[in-house]
């Protein structure tokens, strides 16, 4: 769900309507129907539903969890730790917030108890608020583009949603700092709303879009690299 | 979230730093007339606006990651013990 989808995000809804998941329409704050029939079956015992729940939200544990800690394993004891938690926590579980939001912040509560890095408490200048979107050389004093980007029609569609342009994309989002890469995984990655982000990794509105804005301007300038290299 | 000066029209430079507020749907009714102003007279607003789109688009693509099988074990054996205990 967005809040208040403006008519210009039509587009962009359209273009992400297959990646959505099917319950991204639930309010941010309370468990979906899903939601509730998942955590009475796996309560109940049912291991189909908890293997489920499983195989939906694993990977992305483990991209959120790889911005606290440095390797895979230690992200996947994390993740393993996250899971032990929801099953704990399960049958207290009330419902006021989505499962998943639920299940992200037992990650991020997790992730900090172990003692590893806390990335709420990175100070607001590494935000990376300073940063500019766009390489300042390219713009002429005035502010003008010096050299605009290409226009995409010069380069075929099958070439633009090709397997080397997501490629591109995932190893772009591999490199952004934490904070950055767990934003733009939950939002654009998994397709969820920014106020279940922000809820989920604990941020401010504004952090929240700041963070997005530095890692979408990152990694659309990878994926200029790849078109000017597919134009030439 | 940022300050737009008033009255002027807004400069390509400044433009790339408000796509996030305008795809996020952010902008307030007057700064979003002012930068789709400036989309419809500016050609290098317009291919950066598109080559914006496609990333989210491709990064809604990606494929999710394999579970590797030995961690998705080790979490059904906790799930047993768990709902054995229980
Ligand atoms: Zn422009």
């Amino acid at each position: 769900m967005r809040n208040a989808p403006a008519a210009h995000e039509t587009e962009q809804c359209e273009m992400l309507t297959l990646v959505t998941p099917s319950d991204a329409d639930s309010a941010p704050g309370t468990a979906s129907p899903d939601d509730r029939r998942a955590v009475a079956a796996i309560l109940a015992g049912d291991e189909r539903a908890f293997e489920e729940l499983v195989d939906r939200y694993n990977p992305s544990l483990l991209r959120v969890a790889r911005g606290y800690v440095s390797n895979r394993t230690a992200a996947e004891e994390a993740v393993q730790d996250t899971w032990i938690g929801v099953l704990r926590g399960l049958p207290s579980f009330e419902g006021r917030s989505s499962l998943r939001t639920w299940i992200f912040r037992i990650l991020v509560n997790q992730a900090i108890t172990r003692g590893v890095r806390e990335s709420r408490s990175v100070p607001f200048s590494s935000l990376g608020d300073d940063e500019a979107a766009v390489d300042p050389e390219r713009f002429l004093p005035g502010g003008a583009w010096a050299t605009p980007p290409r226009p995409l029609e010069a380069v075929p569609e099958e070439v633009l949603l090709s397997a080397e342009a997501r490629a591109r994309v995932l190893e772009a989002i591999a490199e952004l700092p934490a904070q950055q890469r767990q934003v733009i995984t939950l939002r654009d990655v998994e397709g969820w709303s920014s106020a279940e982000v922000r809820e989920a990794l604990d941020l401010s509105e504004g952090n929240q879009r700041v963070l997005l804005h530095r890692a979408r301007s990152k990694v659309r300038a990878r994926l200029e690299d790849y078109v000017n290299e597919a134009a030439a | 979230m940022r300050f737009l000066r008033r009255g002027r029209d807004l400069a390509c430079r400044e433009m790339v730093e408000l796509v996030t507020d305008y795809l996020e749907g952010a902008l307030d009714a007057r700064d979003r007339e002012r930068f789709e102003r400036h989309l419809r007279g500016c050609e290098g607003c317009t291919a950066y606006l598109e080559q914006m789109r496609l990333t989210l688009r491709l990064a809604g693509r990606l494929e999710p990651e394999a579970i590797d099988p030995a961690f998705r074990d080790r979490l059904v054996e906790a799930f047993q013990g768990w709902a054995e205990g229980r």
